[in-house]
């Protein structure tokens, strides 16, 4: 299916842009994390990688749609 | 009274306590978060701020909700600063009006470790000699 993903922080540099148009045939949150630590290693060494949809935080386990934007969020650090 | 924003310019601590003002309250708290000249020992030349900010707001919105429900606030002011930052500028402020002082200063401090724990916020600390995504690694 097709996703767009948008990345912010140091997921915006691991993936080389903020936005990103991925066809892949992940059907979950937990799917894709696996592909993008696959694909791209250096998420693999980050402390934590969540994602929202709607903007709303999702686990793994939220079941994907064609055309679904999906933020990556990096361990974050506000204050 | 909930007041919760993003803003690329200069945050007002007086600002932010007017805006909490409320003839029922007895305690005002106010957090101001300021970014530090060094982080263990080493120089810090400036801090980078970016957000997702509709998400960013929503949270922020959550935990203001959660501080009114909880410690029963009359207001609850949260302004977080985006962009570049240079020492001594504020990236937040958090202001919480209650009936009593003790609720002030818990909720307070819920409000900024929370802040920190779920609002899309993140920041890059610029050394003299290199640069880091501030929590991004063990």
């Amino acid at each position: 299916m097709k996703l767009k993903i948008v990345a912010f922080g140091i997921a915006k540099e691991i993936m080389d842009g903020k936005t990103h148009e991925l066809e892949l045939e992940a059907s979950t949150i937990g799917e894709l994390k696996k592909y993008l630590c696959e694909e791209y290693g250096d998420f693999q060494k980050l402390n934590s990688l969540a994602f929202a949809v709607n903007e709303e935080y999702q686990d793994g386990t939220y079941v994907l749609s064609e055309n679904d934007e999906v933020v990556l969020i990096p361990p974050v650090a506000g204050g | 009274m909930i007041d919760v924003i993003i803003s690329e310019e200069t945050l007002d601590p007086l600002k932010c306590a007017q805006l909490a003002q409320h003839p029922a309250t007895g305690g005002t708290v106010q957090f101001i978060g300021t970014v530090r000249n060094n982080t263990k020992g080493k120089n810090v030349v400036r801090l980078e701020f970016e957000a997702f900010k509709s998400m960013a707001v929503s949270e922020m919105e959550k935990i203001a909700q959660q501080v009114v429900k909880n410690w029963g606030a009359y207001a609850v002011v949260i302004h977080h600063r985006v962009g570049v930052l240079a020492i001594e500028d504020i990236a937040v402020i958090i202001t919480v009006a209650t009936p009593h002082r003790k609720a002030a200063f818990e909720a307070c401090e819920y409000a900024i470790d929370t802040l920190k724990q779920t609002v899309p916020i993140w920041k890059k600390e610029i050394f003299e000699d290199g640069e880091v995504w501030v929590a991004a690694h063990p």
